[in-house]
């Protein structure tokens, strides 16, 4: 099947599913970066200029640009450490023999299911308002005052609603990593002397690294572009103390009009996401190679 | 030090029991083979020593001592797999030091007895490897490695040679008895090949559906089985077991001959019979012979290799009298 003719055939046919691809990606990101160096303010139809590097300066040197920085960051390196550890916890439980395993392993992936919007509101109005909530009702039965989750630590609010949200997925690819655990090494090592402990540690997390990794590459995608959580629960408040990039990007677009200003941001974004794919590959992409 | 003692152990997986009460003693440094078809509990009952399944009731006496509550690591034992169980993600060296560093010995120990057990194994060049750069051989000198460092009062193999392919397995075969003659520890060695048991054992155990049906040396079975299953079980190719009134003529229920006793002659002999399919081996020969009139199944006859017969050809059996195997109508010998 590898003659010339059957591979420019190949090349020719497979050519507009690519071309169609590379322009929804071409057109998007050109017109963005063209923005960005536009006075562009939907307030002043028809008033559009070129203002050179303006609006990236005016971005860069936001005050909120730097908190909205790092909460990208807390909110991204907070969540994965909940759910990465959370989920070898979670998929060691799930791994042991108990009744009614199928609908236990079959509940816990059901967050996962629900929409980001839902699942903040959920949390928002059932768990975490300060009067009605079940949060508020239990500190109360403990004699406590009820504690106003979403503008006292808004950001671990956050995080803790995004943590529910994906650790099931973590879980869920750990556990069947850990099924795929050949039980003989485990028995060996339990014949070599080592403890529960031990074997965890000198045999499981070894065999899990390469799942680990998958978990943390996947979810650092989804995690940099959070956003439905945010609008649904704070607005990015109180402040700028829950706003992160994303968030941010949402703002100076379509509260503030400023599309220019936002497409500059946007450019920045795609940027920063690049430099953490860079690190995160140079830290653990080396367990992704044979 | 390495004696073993089952004392009326049991083992049921729920309702099914796998091993009915059974009594068992290995003397410190025999080398004693479980064999027995696929399912008959051999491995089970290794592992019941090794302690990685629990005993239903009954006890377990290594070197004097109840081992029946101990945890596998306690008892002293080292096990070889028959997925070899290696750790994937550690080189050799630290696969062969894993039980050590389990135990905390000092460092310059470890080295020690890695380079030990390195040479005796020929692995000295690939300590810095991964198991998933070694051939199956090399992966299985690894693991008896791993167990050699550990020093312990016995070695238990559950079919350490089935992944390996012939060539290898003969070699890897003679390994393992050499290692056994040089450190002269118990060796306990499941395996469902009759040819590994018969080479390699001092003791051979005959299990059927969790009984023991004998306990002997490789000859003791060879010359006298207790009764027609270890009879059919132990010898290569399968002892001819033979019923009716030929059987009868002896004064016995089945008369067993194996393959080897039957001298074949073109012109005269007791038994008339039909050449079938012929297996040369080269130095010998193994006829498949029909028609002998005593019921379906084609005998198995094993002649010179140079013997000129073909398929189809009529020749005559004669069995040696004093190699006749009789079994009453229990099956067991007479």
């Amino acid at each position: 099947m590898a003659t010339k003719a059957s591979r420019a055939a190949a090349r020719v046919m497979i050519s507009p599913a690519v071309l169609l691809l590379l322009g929804w990606m071409i057109v998007p990101l050109a017109l963005t970066l063209y923005f960005s160096f536009l006075r562009y303010n939907l307030l002043m139809p028809g008033m559009e200029e070129f203002t050179g590097w303006d609006n990236y300066s005016y971005f860069l040197s936001d005050p909120a640009f730097t908190a909205a920085l790092t909460n990208t960051l807390l909110l991204v390196g907070g969540v994965l450490l909940i759910t990465t550890v959370g989920g070898v916890l979670l998929g060691l439980l799930l791994d042991q023999p108990f009744w009614g395993q199928g609908i236990v392993r079959i509940l816990v992936i059901a967050p996962f299911f629900v929409m980001p919007t839902v699942s903040a509101l959920v949390w928002k109005n059932m768990f975490m308002n300060p009067v009605n909530g079940l949060f508020a009702h239990a500190f109360k039965a403990l004699g406590l005052a009820p504690y106003d989750f979403l503008s006292q630590a808004p950001l671990l609010s956050i995080i803790g609603i995004v943590s529910w949200q994906w650790l099931p997925f973590a879980t869920l690819i750990l556990l069947t990593a850990l099924q795929s655990l050949d039980q003989d090494q485990l028995e060996a090592a339990e014949m070599d002397g080592a403890s529960a402990l031990s074997r965890f540690w000198y045999i499981m997390l070894p065999h899990l690294a390469r799942s680990i990794t998958v978990v943390i590459l996947i979810q650092t995608i989804f995690l940099l572009s959070v956003f439905a959580e945010i609008l649904v629960t704070t607005n990015g408040g109180p402040g700028t103390a829950s706003t992160n990039l994303t968030y941010l990007i949402y703002m100076q677009s379509l509260l503030q009009f400023d599309v220019g200003m936002g497409s500059a941001g946007g450019v920045v974004a795609i940027i920063l996401a690049n430099i953490v794919a860079i690190f995160l590959m140079r830290m653990i992409g080396k367990n992704l190679e044979a | 030090m390495g004696r073993i003692t089952l004392d009326k152990v049991t083992k049921s997986f729920g309702e099914v029991n796998v091993i009915p009460p059974l009594d068992l003693t290995i003397e410190d440094g025999e080398f004693v083979v479980f064999v027995g078809p696929s399912g008959c509990g051999k491995s089970t009952l290794l592992r019941l020593i090794a302690g990685l399944e629990d005993v239903s009731s009954g006890q377990i006496r290594i070197d004097g001592k109840d081992a029946t509550d101990m945890p596998p690591a306690k008892r002293g034992l080292a096990m070889v797999f028959q997925s070899y169980a290696l750790y994937p993600h550690m080189s050799v060296r630290k696969n062969i030091a894993f039980p050590m560093k389990m135990a905390g010995l000092p460092q310059d120990e470890q080295d020690r007895r890695i380079n030990a057990a390195a040479s005796a194994l020929n692995l000295t060049a690939y300590l810095d490897r991964r198991p998933g750069q070694l051939s199956g051989g090399q992966r299985q000198r690894v693991a008896i490695g791993r167990a050699i460092v550990r020093e312990p009062s016995a070695f238990l193999f559950d079919e350490p040679l089935s992944n390996l392919d012939a060539a290898l397995r003969v070699g890897m075969r003679l390994e393992i008895m050499e290692l056994h003659k040089r450190l002269d520890t118990t060796m306990i060695y499941v395996t469902h090949d009759q040819v590994e048991a018969m080479t390699m054992a001092d003791k051979i155990v005959v299990l059927q559906a969790g009984y023991i049906e004998q306990v002997g040396s490789p000859l003791e079975l060879y010359h006298s089985p207790r009764n027609e299953f270890v009879a059919g079980f132990i010898g290569s190719p399968k002892m001819n077991l033979l019923r009716g009134e030929v059987a009868a003529q002896h004064g016995a229920a089945t008369i067993g001959v194996r393959p080897e006793h039957l001298a074949v002659s073109t012109s005269e002999g007791q038994w008339p019979a039909r050449v079938g399919v012929a297996e040369h081996l080269g130095s010998d020969t193994f006829l498949h012979v029909h028609d002998h009139g005593f019921n379906d199944a084609p005998m198995t006859v094993r002649v010179d290799g140079e013997m000129p017969v073909k398929h189809g050809d009529r020749i005559f059996l004669t069995p040696d009298p004093s190699k006749i195997h009789r079994f009453d109508k229990q099956g067991l010998r007479i």
